[in-house]
């Protein structure tokens, strides 16, 4: 398999030596090519489960193999977008996009590479501009070049658009799908949106919490667009949802008993 | 009304007010000389050339210290950032330092490099070194973690993410610790002026005052402020706006 997470455990220790388990035996298998979303409830550990994928953070036990390699560290062959552009504000846009590459190819053939990604997400006109003269959601967009440009065989999204407005990602999501067409990446895509990973992934991965594993494992063979298909759409929302609720009522409970408590 | 204007206005009214009053002697003109006689003071002084010579050598004393002093603040202020163990020692003994004006060090300073260049110079750069260190201390521990996750991502790590992305993301910092090592290099010049020998403003403003030239004392005292302002306000203001707002730091 492309990508395989197995028995990943991490285990947090507080300033009080609790042990809190983020995540317990996580398995998964990643073919080559695919757009996975997982998808689960607010702490479930869904952010670290990525950056550790990005080599940033190191699992507790198991392992993750990516494309037959050992992650130990962070690497080009894995591109990260987070939630907030992450952009460096004393880079130009193309400064920025030519970033990952200022090592790899020579100046003019970076200027050239990063014209045509912010061209890929209708940037060009931006590419001399400093990233606190764009909107937040045209940021997410140069750090989405950025990442593509470097070429990583796995694209790792932490729920780019979740602060974007509404036009804005439903906008991004149209382009995502295209990009994800056209380069045949794979992809694993964070998100506690239901409905934007239904519109997206033909996999999604459906997270517990406390502690976080995972609960349902659902392929999504709906046609795309996936908009002309509202009625498939609508009942695995349904199904999810469902799915979910548990998991949000666990959390609300703890809560609750914890508030009793203190 | 535009701040600028307000400003003129008020000046304005002040030097009018402190016209009047010495014109109508609500004080003596041996304890408060009047705007006139001030004015007159400073067109002698820079016509006899006394005052270029003042302003030139304080200058150069000034831009010596700051540059050492920044060097030096820097190379220390990364040193305290990079190593903890530096931090718990010379980081202590650094904020100690910083407490005290560095015009004590002086009398040490003459016995080290004589009553010349060598003591205030030095006195100039402890001056200005601490601030800048912790500042650019500061700058380096508080570079937003997110653009280190992101650049190790894209394959930077070691030296080159430390001058690619922590050192330019500590800018902000870095103008700020020289604005302030500026201000505090300045205020030690005069103070070291004023106690050793000429020329350079404070020492004009000492022996002015010794042979009770009033009006040469407010003089020197105006141009010093001036300077202050100026260097303050037209400067370091300036290239900290534009880079709090390059650095998105601003809205
Ligand atoms: N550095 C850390 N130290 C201690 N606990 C941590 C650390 N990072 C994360 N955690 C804990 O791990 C859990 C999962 O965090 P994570 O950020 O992966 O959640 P998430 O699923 O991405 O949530 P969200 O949807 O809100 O982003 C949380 O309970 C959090 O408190
Ligand atoms: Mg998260």
């Amino acid at each position: 398999m492309f990508i395989e997470i197995q028995h990943i455990n991490k285990i947090y220790t507080d300033k009080d030596n609790n042990a809190n388990t983020v995540l317990k035996d996580i398995n998964l298998e990643i073919p080559k090519g695919q757009f996975v979303s997982i998808l689960g409830p607010s702490g479930c550990g869904k952010s670290t489960l990525l950056s550790m994928i990005a080599g940033l953070t190191s699992a507790s036990s198991g392992g993750i193999v990516v494309d037959g390699k050992n992650v130990q560290k962070p690497g080009k062959d894995r591109g990260m977008v987070f939630q907030e552009a992450a952009l460096f504000p004393w880079m130009s846009v193309t400064e920025n996009v030519v970033f990952p590459l200022r090592k790899d190819m020579n100046n003019k053939q970076a200027a050239e590479r990063a014209r045509h990604f912010l061209q890929m997400v209708q940037l060009s006109n931006y590419a001399g501009h400093y990233p606190h003269e764009l909107s937040g959601g045209m940021q997410q967009r140069v750090s989405i070049a950025r990442t593509l440009a470097m070429d990583p065989a796995v694209l790792l999204m932490d729920e780019p658009f979740g602060a974007l407005d509404e036009q804005t990602r439903s906008r991004l999501h149209g382009q995502l799908e295209k990009i994800w067409i056209d380069t045949q990446k794979t992809i694993v895509f964070v998100t506690h949106s239901i409905s934007e990973s239904i519109k997206l992934s033909d996999r999604i991965v459906v997270m517990g919490t406390r502690p976080g594993t995972v609960i349902a494992d659902i392929e999504v063979d709906i046609p795309r667009p996936r908009d002309e298909h509202k009625q498939q759409v609508a009942a695995l929302e349904e199904r999810i949802m469902g799915l979910l609720k548990g998991e949000i009522d666990k959390v609300i409970n703890e809560e609750l008993a914890y508030e009793a408590r203190s | 009304m535009k701040p600028a204007v307000k400003r003129l206005l008020f000046f304005t009214g002040l030097i009018v007010f402190w016209g009047l009053g010495s014109q109508f002697e609500l004080w003596h003109e041996t304890i408060l000389p009047s705007p006139f006689s001030v004015w007159d003071a400073l067109v002698a002084g820079f016509a006899d050339m006394t005052l270029v010579y003042d302003l030139v050598a304080s200058f150069r004393r000034l831009l010596i210290g700051l540059a050492v002093s920044l060097l030096i603040g820097t190379a220390l202020g990364i040193l305290l950032a990079r190593s903890k163990t530096a931090d718990d020692t010379i980081g202590s003994m650094v904020l100690a330092l910083q407490s005290v004006p560095s015009i004590i060090w002086l009398p040490l300073a003459m016995m080290w490099f004589g009553l010349g260049e060598g003591a205030i110079i030095f006195v100039v750069i402890l001056g200005g070194t601490f601030v800048m260190t912790l500042n650019v201390r500061t700058g380096i521990k508080n570079v937003n973690p997110l653009y280190i996750k992101a650049a190790r991502t894209m394959g930077s790590g070691g030296i080159d993410l430390f001058w690619k992305v922590i050192i330019p993301a500590s800018v902000p910092y870095l103008v700020t610790g020289a604005r302030l090592a500026w201000a505090f290099a300045w205020r030690a010049l005069m103070a070291g002026e004023l106690l050793s020998a000429g020329p350079g403003l404070g020492y004009t403003l000492r022996y002015a005052s010794d042979f009770g030239n009033m009006a040469l004392v407010i003089g020197v005292m105006i141009i010093i402020g001036v300077v202050g302002a100026v260097v303050d306000q037209l400067i370091f203001q300036r290239i900290e706006k534009n880079v709090l707002k390059r650095w998105g730091l601003e809205s």
